[in-house]
């Protein structure tokens, strides 16, 4: 099973964010970019964050922002923003966070298959390091889609 | 056995705790049905659980339960998964 699709305008490299919220924007900007989601879709996300705290730093350095399916959903898609300074989110074990992957799902029914994905990419502990390293967005989408 | 992972949303987060924990327990050679939820459907989600994985976020709004809350820190760390499985049901 693939990948929520990531084209390369949804990938934005060495980016300066002096927040979470600034990181998160980010990320909700590729989404918008690509054409997988809305532009509140990147408040969504933060509101997720703010409801629910910092649960989404889900291993060191690397944030899945997300939030539910709805009308800011275009389609199934996912974003990656590397930061050039990391940025704290405030998670007790996984904060600085230097990579923020965003993640717009249309649907919940079918979502997991491709999420699983996500589980197979960063079950290596070489791919935050790795994208957090990546000066091109085509070397991001190569280590995401496990060519190199 | 029955196994819920929550996260904020009962997507992203908690169904990628929900394939790792497929993963470990196949590796420990046990069977469980594990279901990805949101935090406030864990009521009716986690009715019968006998474990419910977890970010430490949500420990409190999960409250007082019969099932074994395990707090995971990295969710892509298959040996911290499996150490803390093993623990709860060993």
């Amino acid at each position: 099973m693939p990948l929520p699709p990531l084209p390369e305008e949804a990938i934005t490299i060495g980016a300066d964010a002096r927040t979470w919220r600034e990181a998160v924007r980010l990320a909700g900007a590729g989404l918008e970019a690509s054409g997988a989601a809305r532009s509140g879709y990147s408040e969504e996300m933060i509101r997720m964050i703010e409801e629910h705290g910092p649960y989404v730093v889900i291993a060191p350095g690397l944030a899945l922002a997300h939030a539910r399916p709805g009308p800011e959903v275009i389609k199934d898609g996912l974003a990656v923003v590397t930061l050039s300074t990391p940025v704290a989110f405030g998670h007790p074990h996984n904060d600085p966070v230097s990579v923020v992957l965003g993640l717009a799902i249309l649907s919940i029914e079918g979502h997991l298959a491709s999420v699983a994905e996500l589980a197979n990419v960063f079950n290596d502990p070489s791919a935050i390091p790795a994208i957090a390293a990546a000066k091109d967005a085509a070397t991001v989408i190569a280590i995401m889609k496990r060519e190199q | 056995m029955k196994i819920v992972a929550i996260c904020g949303a009962g997507i992203g987060s908690s169904s990628i705790l929900k394939v790792n924990a497929e993963r470990v327990l196949a590796n420990l050679g046990l069977e469980a049905d594990v279901t990805a939820a949101d935090v406030s459907s864990v009521r009716t989600a986690a009715a019968d659980a006998q474990v419910i994985l977890t970010s430490a976020e949500f420990v409190e709004a999960i409250g007082k339960t019969f099932a074994d809350v395990i707090v995971i820190e990295n969710y892509f760390d298959l040996q911290e998964l499996t150490d803390k499985l093993e623990k709860s049901l060993g």
